[in-house]
């Protein structure tokens, strides 16, 4: 996933570092707030740690192997802060050191692979997890769903933005400057190779460890304070806000989503016979939003609401979802037992 | 994968890796053109250079730039085949690999005809030209910097410009710890293979690396706490201080002016 320079464009490079940095600040202010001065030692041995993970050849069923990036992994140890600047640090000395990873390309790679990865890998094993035990099966479940929605996520934003070269950055006469494949192209290849091999990989490499570290070290688990809990909830609505902002990426793909094909678009797909029970069933459910766009407004603006209108909805189910579980929980619930973690 | 097979692999990659950096650090302290000149002058020279070769868009110009980099290995006494190695083998090999659809696939001028169906374009072998150009430069550029710059210079470059001293500190330490953990690693997977008489299932192994990871987590943590300790009984008190005897004498702005009349001659040229 390390991209080398010469497949971005400076200018991508350029708003890549701009995005990256926001991060890094408050990683930085929130490191330097709950700053002793243990941190410089244990973020460095922990860096060091994770430069030599990535280094592992993972034998995987089936015969291949694969490398790790153990992001996730570092957030679930050390917090996702601490984790964007433990990883960013490695990416710095893999591009410098080993020519691994372009150097004006450290922006792009940073923000995918140590802010989207640990941040949305974090995430997820917070929402599967929380207020268990250490030792408990749902810490590892968490776990492994989120480090596989972590790296895919991170493959997800590469993907992108290898994709977007061709359009934005060509000749004249059509050669593309940079990375020659388009969405279309550059989607489907990253993506295949992650879901189904890397995604698999990082989530049982993370998976193991987790289970041997709730046998043996389950105090390396307990890093996440019930104090830090409440300043958590705005990673949900960055990740949430980093979704609109991608919003306009749908407008460049041509073509339907897969698998979400209209009646008429069957048939253009070389489904010449419709099955019946299709055709009838497709006026059954009137669809408020019919193609995703407000009936009478632009096809872009309409897009674009749509997509909000989408998100309110999901976040309204879910925040509804979340506020039952938890009534249900807080009759039995079980406090972490006040972590003391590292010290 | 066999477990000979999975040992014997990590064990060449950690090597490899550990090789390559000592090679590094033994080209960095000859007497060389580019050894000799100030880390700021040539961090700041590379950085030009490299934004140079993505913005380029012409192959010759390109090609200048990749010559400019051999002509440079040469002055600071680095020999070519092991230069050439390091760069071309992996990351440009692989990105030949990676540009050769895109052959076939760039709409465009078709240029040569293979079968009825399936052409080159001209824009597909331009855009392969152009990647493969532009990874190889950038690349050639940045081992170049490596190899000819100590680390800890490096780092007091960066510090220099305006990297956050807590950053700076973290990544210094990051590496030299780096060396310990591959050495670590590589001596248990060397234990490993030198008892290992049978052969362990992908499941077998994949367990055995899970706890080696788990063991190699847990001692990091220890190992801060000793190093944290270490520092204090030193007398550190949160703050990095560090001796940067760093001067800048004529040779380096002298290095730096060339290599921005140099970028500005390239640029010009191709965008005139």
């Amino acid at each position: 996933m390390h991209i080398p320079d010469g497949y971005l464009s400076p200018v991508t490079d350029g708003v890549m570092l701009a995005a990256a940095a926001p991060f890094w600040y408050v990683a930085l202010k929130k490191i330097r707030r709950t700053l002793n001065q243990r941190t410089v030692p244990m973020l460095a041995l922990f860096a060091a740690f994770s430069f030599v993970l990535m280094m592992f050849n993972v034998p995987l069923p089936g015969g291949t192997t694969a490398h790790v990036v153990g992001g996730t992994l570092l957030a679930i140890v050390l917090g996702p802060w601490d984790a964007i600047i433990g990883i960013s640090v490695v990416l710095g000395i893999q591009a410098f050191f080993f020519g691994d990873g372009g150097v004006l390309a450290f922006g792009a790679n940073c923000f995918n692979m140590a802010i989207v990865l640990p941040l949305v890998g974090y995430f997820v094993y917070k929402l599967v997890s929380s207020y268990a035990g250490a030792s408990s099966p749902r810490r590892l479940l968490g776990s492994v769903v989120g480090s596989y929605a972590g790296i895919n996520a991170a493959a997800l934003f590469t993907a992108v933005e290898l994709g977007l070269q061709p359009q934005l950055f060509h000749t004249a006469a059509g050669t593309p400057l940079y990375a020659p494949y388009n969405l279309a192209a550059s989607l489907p290849s990253v993506m295949v190779g992650h879901l189904l091999v890397a995604g698999p990989a990082e989530a049982l490499v993370t998976g193991l460890v987790v289970f041997y570290l709730q046998r043996s070290h389950s105090r390396l688990l307990q890093s996440d304070k019930k104090a830090k809990e409440g300043g958590k909830r705005w990673i949900m609505w960055g990740g949430l806000a980093a979704l609109a902002l991608a919003t306009p990426l749908g407008l460049l793909a041509s073509g339907t989503a897969w698998g979400e094909w209209g009646l008429d678009e069957l048939k253009t797909l070389g489904l010449d016979f419709i099955p019946q029970g299709l055709q009838r069933l497709e006026s059954w459910w009137p669809v408020p939003l019919p193609d995703y766009g407000f009936p009478r407004m632009g096809a872009v603006i309409g897009y674009i609401m749509s997509a909000f209108v989408g998100m309110a909805l999901i976040s309204g189910l879910l925040w509804l979802g979340g506020r039952g579980l938890m009534r249900k929980n807080a009759s039995r619930v079980e406090l972490p037992a006040p972590g003391k973690v590292l010290e | 994968m066999r477990s000979e097979g999975f040992l014997s692999h990590n064990i060449a990659g950690l090597s490899q890796a550990l090789e390559s950096v000592i090679a590094a650090d033994d080209l960095s302290r000859k007497p060389g053109l580019l050894q000799g000149l100030d880390p700021r002058a040539k961090l700041a020279a590379f950085l030009l250079l490299v934004v140079t070769a993505g913005l380029l868009r012409n192959l010759a110009l390109l090609a200048v730039l990749f010559v400019m980099a051999l002509a440079l290995v040469f002055f600071s006494m680095i020999s070519f085949s092991f230069f050439l190695k390091r760069v071309l083998l992996f990351i440009p090999l692989f990105t030949v690999v990676i540009a050769i659809p895109a052959l076939f696939i760039t709409p465009g001028t078709p240029i040569w005809h293979i079968g009825s169906h399936i052409s080159v374009t001209q824009q597909g072998l331009l855009s392969a030209a152009f990647l493969f150009a532009r990874v190889t430069d950038s690349l050639s550029l940045g081992i170049l910097l490596v190899l000819t710059t100590r680390w800890m210079d490096l780092l007091s470059a960066l510090r220099w410009f305006r990297l956050p001293g807590l950053i700076v500190s973290i990544v210094g330490m990051t590496y030299r710890y780096i060396f310990l953990f591959l050495h670590s690693a590589n001596n248990m997977f060397m234990a490993r293979r030198s008892r290992t008489v049978a052969r362990f299932s992908g499941a077998a192994n994949r367990r055995w690396l899970a706890q080696m990871l788990v063991a190699n987590l847990v001692k990091s943590q220890h190992l801060s706490e000793e190093v944290y300790l270490a520092m204090l009984s030193r007398g550190y008190s949160g703050e990095v201080i560090t001796l940067d005897n760093l001067s800048v004498r004529r040779r380096d702005y002298l290095c730096f002016v060339s290599v921005a009349m140099l970028v500005f001659i390239l640029l010009w040229v191709n965008y005139r």
